[in-house]
């Protein structure tokens, strides 16, 4: 099995918490998988799967007040930001429990508490409000940095350089990170993208990039460790290209027809962010299979009261069709 | 307890598949992630993958079974630990098996029952003897890309997803393969990009048709369908040429919230240098389209995702045209009109059967093309008929039920025994949860009770 994870410095508590939070990502997303399957989940359904590490890696050594946004992949940096799956879940179902009252969906949610700024369905349009975030930060001089995730396929839109070159321009504290999956829909990097190291996207504005194996969560870390260190120092934007994979079709309803089984199975059993942690945790006697398996129940408990809340949860009251469009302004 | 597998649904309009094969048998031991079994929608073949670890206990749906409804249990099962007594105990039906209704048949977004395809059709002008073929919407529009494809050399296809993938939602199909890389371009995900790229092609003497995955997208290249085509004759003194058709599904579809439900109808219907279409059958998405492509201006054509799927007559001609800029009288009556387009239109026609069980004879008038407005067979059904409902999907500030009442009051105020209705969506980003949903989308029902106001009923 390929990846760092094998020999990079950790702890026990460390690895149990990486371990615990990816998990609780993979089970929260099989469930929202089996509940589209079962009607009570509509429309767009994104999953995670294959991709935990990134954004547990990250979120688990940036600041608490640091914000996230992202795309419409969203579940999992919900998770990772420290929302319910209570709420994630029922707004998934449009429930009234949800994030967004069961008026966002999938792909909107936001949670000012947690710092998730969403939650966004039009590809590539998260990347310049991520650096404005950065801006923000930069203005109010309040020594946090925003993390701006987007795919290998965003990574073609326009607004994204427009982005590139305002970041360091003004020197924002924002990283850019690049979910490269290596598919945007049904296709792959190779034919969208004139240059497909990502990384090195932003070499014509000075922003330095580095790639990172995104399945080995100790990796990301490491990586963002020194990221973060730089753009809250004062340098600017940085760009991090986490090479990863997502185990499901795009959405709910793609037969991924454009890649074979064999590329996914090879993933699923040579690179799986959370067996890599699994394989360390029993080889340092961190864990056994025993207390892995308590871990798993206990997630599974987790998920499945999501779920059952997301099921029970009420619908939101029809009034709520109404609220929310804009603030009353006191004449 | 065994866990019940049940079939899924993979799309929000599945309602039934096929189960094609099971790739586990009895006694396997699954994890969470195997594949299961493959199963057959109408669009695509797909994966079941296992969610929870067990044994297969049970197969209670065999390979090769048709049409399986969406929650059928298909399999059972057993947990850690489980034997197969387990599986004796009643496959009780838990309360989740139900899909939600409102989950799977978001009322405002299923038509089933479409009874279009009796509606007249006065000014086709078809050889009397034309043969009628039951053909999607989405089939339509491929046809009439083939045919001209096959007709002008100059015309290609670009977008996301349109040619390895066959259309994000399958109405390029096969032009891949007919047609070959060099004309079904699949483009990267940057609309400001390709728009502009198809507008420079078109420029220089090549007949684009440029897809957006759905029109939402477009808003990222608006400025190129606005300023780069619609305003470059004009800028030109009359020498430059844009002959070149945006296209893609516009408005609501079923449960994807706020960011990807925008209905543009009347953004681009307020464009001079556009010319915009938005058909409701097969026919008109056929003949429209293959006329939106000879059109020597910029088109924007506005599908409907939702009408995709419905089958209509189409007639087998070789060269089926149907005019811009005609609207069509798609149902006689006399007591009112309905003016609408897309979508609408089958709205409008349940809504007319409603009514004339309640003693009201509507007049449909589908507008098809919503620039050039063909304001005449509006105002000829309004001098008859003496009150209009204009139906919608969009918002109704600056919609086009705004722009026909207008046109209606001044043009034939002295007709008008009530003040014209508008029916449209709610004045509120369209909502993701599905009561939230159904009540925001305008239904066949509030075109029943607007019609019904405005002959001062009830
Ligand atoms: C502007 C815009 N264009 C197209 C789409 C449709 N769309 C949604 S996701 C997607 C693929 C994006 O791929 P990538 O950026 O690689 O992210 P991933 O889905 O792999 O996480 C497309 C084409 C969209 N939502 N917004
Ligand atoms: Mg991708």
């Amino acid at each position: 099995m390929a990846g760092k994870t094998k020999t990079l410095k950790t702890n026990r508590k460390e690895l149990l918490n990486l371990y615990r939070e990816m998990l609780l990502i993979r089970r929260f997303e099989e469930k929202s998988g089996q509940l589209y399957g079962m009607g009570l989940i509509a429309g767009f359904c994104h999953l995670y799967i294959g991709q935990e590490a990134v954004v547990v890696g990250i979120k688990a050594v940036i600041d608490e007040d640091d914000q996230m946004i992202t795309g419409y992949r969203d579940h999992g940096h919900m998770l990772a930001c420290g929302m319910d799956p209570k709420g994630v879940m029922a707004e998934l179902t449009g429930r009234s429990g949800g994030y967004s009252r069961g008026k966002g969906g999938s792909m909107h949610m936001f949670s000012t508490e947690k710092k998730f700024f969403g939650g966004h369905g039009i590809v590539g349009a998260q990347v310049p409000i991520g650096a404005g975030l950065g801006l923000a930060n930069k203005y109010l001089d309040n020594g946090q940095i925003s993390v701006t995730f987007f795919g290998d396929g965003a990574a073609n839109q326009g607004q994204v350089y427009e982005a590139f070159n305002m970041a360091k321009l003004w020197d924002l504290p924002t990283l850019f990170v690049i979910e490269n999956n290596q598919y945007a829909m049904g296709t792959s990097i190779k034919r969208a993208s004139a240059q497909t190291e990502l990384y090195k996207r932003g070499i014509s504005f000075g922003i330095e990039g580095v790639q990172v194996d995104g399945m080995d969560v100790l990796a990301v870390r490491d990586a963002t460790i020194k990221a973060a260190k730089h753009a809250r120092s004062g340098k600017g934007p940085m760009i991090m290209e986490m090479m990863t994979y997502r185990y499901r079709g795009h959405s709910m309803s793609d037969p991924a027809k454009y890649r074979t089984r064999e590329e996914v199975k090879e993933v699923r059993e040579d690179h799986d962010p959370i067996d890599m942690v699994k394989n360390r945790l029993i080889k340092e006697e961190w864990a056994d299979l025993d207390s892995l398996k308590a871990i798993d129940k206990e997630i599974k408990a987790i998920v499945n009261e999501a779920a059952e809340f997301a099921k029970t949860s009420p619908e939101p009251d029809p009034s709520e069709l109404w609220t929310d469009v804009l603030l009353e302004v006191e004449a | 307890m065994a866990v019940d597998i049940q079939m899924p649904a993979l799309s929000p309009t599945m309602e039934e598949g096929n189960l094609t094969k099971w790739m586990v048998k009895e006694g396997d031991e699954v994890n969470s992630g195997d594949i299961l079994a493959e199963i057959e929608t109408d669009k695509a073949t797909m994966e079941v993958e296992a969610v929870d670890e067990g044994i297969v206990g049970k197969i209670l749906i065999g390979e090769g079974s048709e049409n399986v409804k969406v929650g059928t249990v298909i399999m059972q099962l057993l947990e850690d630990g489980e034997d197969e007594s387990a599986l004796s105990a009643p496959a009780a039906p838990a309360e989740t098996a139900t899909p939600e209704p409102e989950a799977v048949t978001a009322p405002a977004a299923n038509s089933a029952s479409a009874p279009a395809k009796s509606a007249p059709k006065p000014d086709m002008d078809l050889p009397t003897n034309v043969k009628m073929v039951e053909t999607s919407v989405r089939d339509a529009l491929r046809d009439a890309m083939a045919e001209e494809m096959r007709r002008d050399e100059k015309v290609f296809v670009m977008g996301e997803e349109v040619a390895q993938y066959q259309g994000a939602y399958k109405v390029t199909r096969e032009l891949l393969s007919e047609f070959g890389e060099k004309r079904v371009i699949d483009t990267p995900i940057t609309e400001y990009g390709f728009a502009g790229i198809g507008v420079g092609a078109a420029m220089n003497g090549l007949r684009p048709i440029v897809e957006f995955m759905t029109w939402n997208f477009a808003m990222q290249a608006i400025d190129h369908i606005i300023n780069s085509a619609a305003k470059t004759l004009y800028m030109s003194g009359g020498q430059m040429r844009c002959p070149i058709v945006f296209r893609g599904p516009n408005g609501a579809a079923s449960r994807v919230g706020a960011q990807h439900s925008h209905d543009y109808s009347s953004w681009y219907a307020n464009v001079p240098g556009l010319k915009v279409v938005a058909p409701y059958d097969a026919a008109d998405a056929k003949g429209l389209l293959k006329s939106a492509i000879r059109d020597p201006n910029p088109v924007v054509f506005l599908e409907h995702e939702l009408l995709y799927g419905e089958m209509f007559d189409v007639p087998d001609m070789d060269d089926f045209l149907v005019p811009i800029g005609k609207a069509l009288v798609r149902r006689e009556g006399s007591d009112v009109t309905i003016v609408a387009h897309s979508r609408m239109v089958g709205r409008s026609l349940e809504a007319a059967i409603e009514l004339e069980k309640q003693g009201i004879s509507a007049e449909i008038v589908d507008l098809r093309t919503i620039r050039p407005l063909d304001t005449e067979t509006v105002l000829n059904s309004v001098r008859k008929t003496n009150r209009i409902v204009c139906a919608e999907e969009g918002w109704g500030q600056s919609g086009i039920g705004a722009e026909i009442s207008a046109v209606v009051t001044s043009e034939a105020f002295d007709y008008l025994d009530a003040p014209p209705a508008r029916v449209h969506q709610k004045d509120v980003p369209l909502p993701y949860a599905g009561n939230l949903e159904a009540l925001s989308l305008p239904n066949s029902q509030d075109v029943v009770e607007a019609a019904k106001a405005v002959c001062y009923r009830d």
